[in-house]
């Protein structure tokens, strides 16, 4: 399934971002994310995440290429855009002296609500995010999370049509983060399409129906999580070595019961090696293991997740200062 | 919990919603101030200590050197220290829109389909208001001091409008500046450059007892110009009239504002807009 470019509700053709002195920040990005979807873009730090995220929404202009978000173009029909799009930045974007009722209520203001409206959109906002308690207190005084919360029920004062929310559930417990994935699954199933950036797998996981996999301003890999996790391979089998054990001889044993190459990592003393040839590969596996003096709870077999496509398909952090 | 739907503005009420965004934009600075009034005491701080030094402790030195009584020289030195107070606004709102440009809240005011003039339009607005509470809380101080105006309440009023003015002026410059410098701790740095241009004008000292190398400048400097104008619709004893500026001082106490407003104001749109580079 790919996205039919012309309607997408965000689509990005070749984008180029420069940073003076800096080398490129995107580098030919692709994007292309259908209406009413949660589409995550993951990638390692400097990737190029939050500089895709602030072109999209206007608030950085592109070198080169082009970007349309619902329907209208980045570069020429800013305000348009901005008119039909949400924001939560990564790092909180909030009066630290207003209380988070003010904040609300100045926002929705800008955003040309009546000012009765706006009282009542707040209201609502702080209940739905449970900042009830806190509504009349400074925001300086929030802790992380409350402030997160707080800027992400900004983000939705107006049912945009495209929300962007930059590593929305950074720094929440467990709890907030359920409200937060909440709240994305609700808008998603109103029509309204979301565009995340995440460091969390498991969230892209749980949440997105696509993902773009970013790495040095361009995308690597794109397609549903398990597209993605098909790519890195099937089941993998893990084996624990016990200390007084012979390592590499164990590693004999696993390679030549499921024909494939382990990896071995003596520090941690575990073997792991992909899974193929079903059923039968396991009973092989069941004895050798047996013979190698091995306990069945020193191994596990682990399917891929999001964490094995991310280190596979990305090169690492970015070092700064080096040039690219 | 559904979403408001907003009426797209039409063309004929932007200028209606850029009104309305700068307004919502003040009612934020000011708020401020009413949760931090210790902003607005550190700001009157120093025409306070100005009047207690300047007054009181040379006052009469200055005052000998005028030839005329420390009483007088304290009525002289007043209107100055209006105008002083209106030039080290500056400060305050460079500092004040570095840590806007900073702290992400200018990001997500550009994000939003509000006017971008407006963002800085609300700032001056406020800058404005306060002025105006600075002016009372510092005439009142002054009349206990011994200062009075010895004119209608025409003449009055135009002279607040003309310091009004001076400190929108001054408020444009200050945007300016907080969108050139690189955070508020470098705005902090700058601020010392504020007294020169306060102090190098006929403000506390006339400037015929200035060198005479500093004499011309002073003279020339925009906040001479509003307090010699303000000093005369006072009825305030003035210092001798020596330059041309001076003796037209009412017409260049408005043209200087406006021309620094006309100025910076559009350089301080384009910076915004470059903001996106
Ligand atoms: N304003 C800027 N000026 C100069 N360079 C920048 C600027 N913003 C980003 N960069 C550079 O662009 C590259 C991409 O940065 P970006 O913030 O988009 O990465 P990211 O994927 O969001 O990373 P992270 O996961 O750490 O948030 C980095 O090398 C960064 O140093
Ligand atoms: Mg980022």
């Amino acid at each position: 399934m790919s996205t039919d470019r012309r309607d997408a509700a965000i689509l990005a053709e070749g984008v180029r971002k420069h940073y003076p002195g800096r080398g490129a920040a995107l580098d030919g990005l692709d994007l292309a994310v259908a209406p009413g979807t949660v589409h995550g873009l993951l990638g390692p730090n400097g990737a190029g995440k939050t500089t895709a995220v602030r072109i999209l929404a206007t608030l950085v202009r592109l070198d080169g290429g082009s970007a349309r978000v619902a329907g209208c173009d980045v570069a020429s029909d800013p305000a348009r855009v901005r008119a039909r799009i949400g924001l939560a930045g990564q790092h909180a974007a909030l009066d630290e002296v207003l209380s988070g009722r003010q904040n609300l209520e100045m926002f929705a203001r800008l955003h040309h609500l009546r000012a009765r409206a706006a009282r009542r959109r707040a209201g609502a906002l702080l209940e739905r995010f449970d900042l009830e308690a806190a509504a009349d207190r400074p925001v300086r005084n929030y802790s992380g999370g409350m402030r997160r919360r707080l800027d992400l029920a900004v983000s939705l004062i107006r049912g945009a049509d495209v929300l962007f929310l930059d590593e929305p559930s950074t720094g929440l417990d467990p709890r907030s983060r359920n409200e937060v994935w909440n709240a994305v699954r609700e808008l998603a199933a109103s029509g309204t399409t979301v565009l995340l950036t995440t460091q969390y797998l498991e969230e892209a996981d749980r949440l997105c129906s696509r993902i773009s996999l970013m790495d040095r301003g361009r995308v690597v890999a794109e397609g549903s999580p398990s597209e993605l996790k098909a790519r890195v391979g099937g089941s993998r089998l893990e084996v624990a070595v016990p200390a007084g054990r012979d390592l590499a001889a164990a590693a004999g044993s696993i390679s030549a019961a499921l024909c494939a190459a382990p990896e071995i990592d003596p520090a941690a003393r575990r073997i792991s090696a992909p899974v193929r040839g079903g059923v039968g590969a396991l009973g092989r596996l069941a004895r050798t293991l047996d013979e190698a003096g091995l306990q069945a709870d020193d191994v596990s077999l682990r399917r891929p997740d999001l964490d094995d496509v991310f280190l596979r398909l990305t090169a690492g952090p970015i070092r700064e200062g080096k040039g690219r | 919990m559904s979403a408001p739907t907003v009426v797209a503005a039409s063309r004929s009420s932007r200028l209606a919603w850029a009104a309305a965004d700068t307004w919502v934009v003040a009612r934020r600075h000011l708020w401020h101030l009413l949760r931090r009034p210790d902003e607005l005491l550190g700001t009157l701080m120093i025409p306070v200590l100005a009047v207690a030094m300047f007054g009181f402790v040379f006052g009469d030195a200055l005052g000998a050197a005028m030839a005329v009584p420390g009483t007088e020289y304290r009525e002289f030195l007043l209107p100055g220290l209006f105008a002083l107070t209106m030039a080290f606004g500056i400060g305050n709102t460079t500092i004040a829109t570095a840590a806007d440009v900073r702290g992400g809240v200018l990001d997500r005011m550009r994000s939003l389909p509000m006017s971008p003039v407006a963002f800085l339009a609300g700032r001056s607005l406020a800058d404005v208001l306060v002025a105006l509470v600075e002016l009372a809380i510092l005439m009142g101080l002054g009349v206990l001091f011994g200062w009075q105006w010895h004119s209608g309440p025409g003449p009055v009023l135009a002279a607040l409008a003309l310091l009004i003015l001076l400190r929108a002026a001054c408020s444009w410059v200050g945007i300016l500046l907080g969108l050139l410098v690189s955070g508020p701790e470098a705005a902090m740095k700058y601020f010392a450059l504020v007294f020169p241009l306060a102090m190098v004008a006929d403000t506390v000292v006339p400037t015929h007892l200035m060198p005479g190398w500093l004499a011309g400048p002073a003279g020339w400097n925009p906040l001479s110009a509003t307090v010699v104008a303000i000093r005369d619709l006072f009825g305030n004893p003035a210092g001798p009239s020596a330059s041309w500026v001076a003796d037209h001082a009412v017409p260049m106490a408005v043209a200087w504002p406006l021309a620094i407003t006309a100025l910076c104001l559009p350089l301080a749109l384009a910076r915004l807009r470059g903001l996106a580079r």
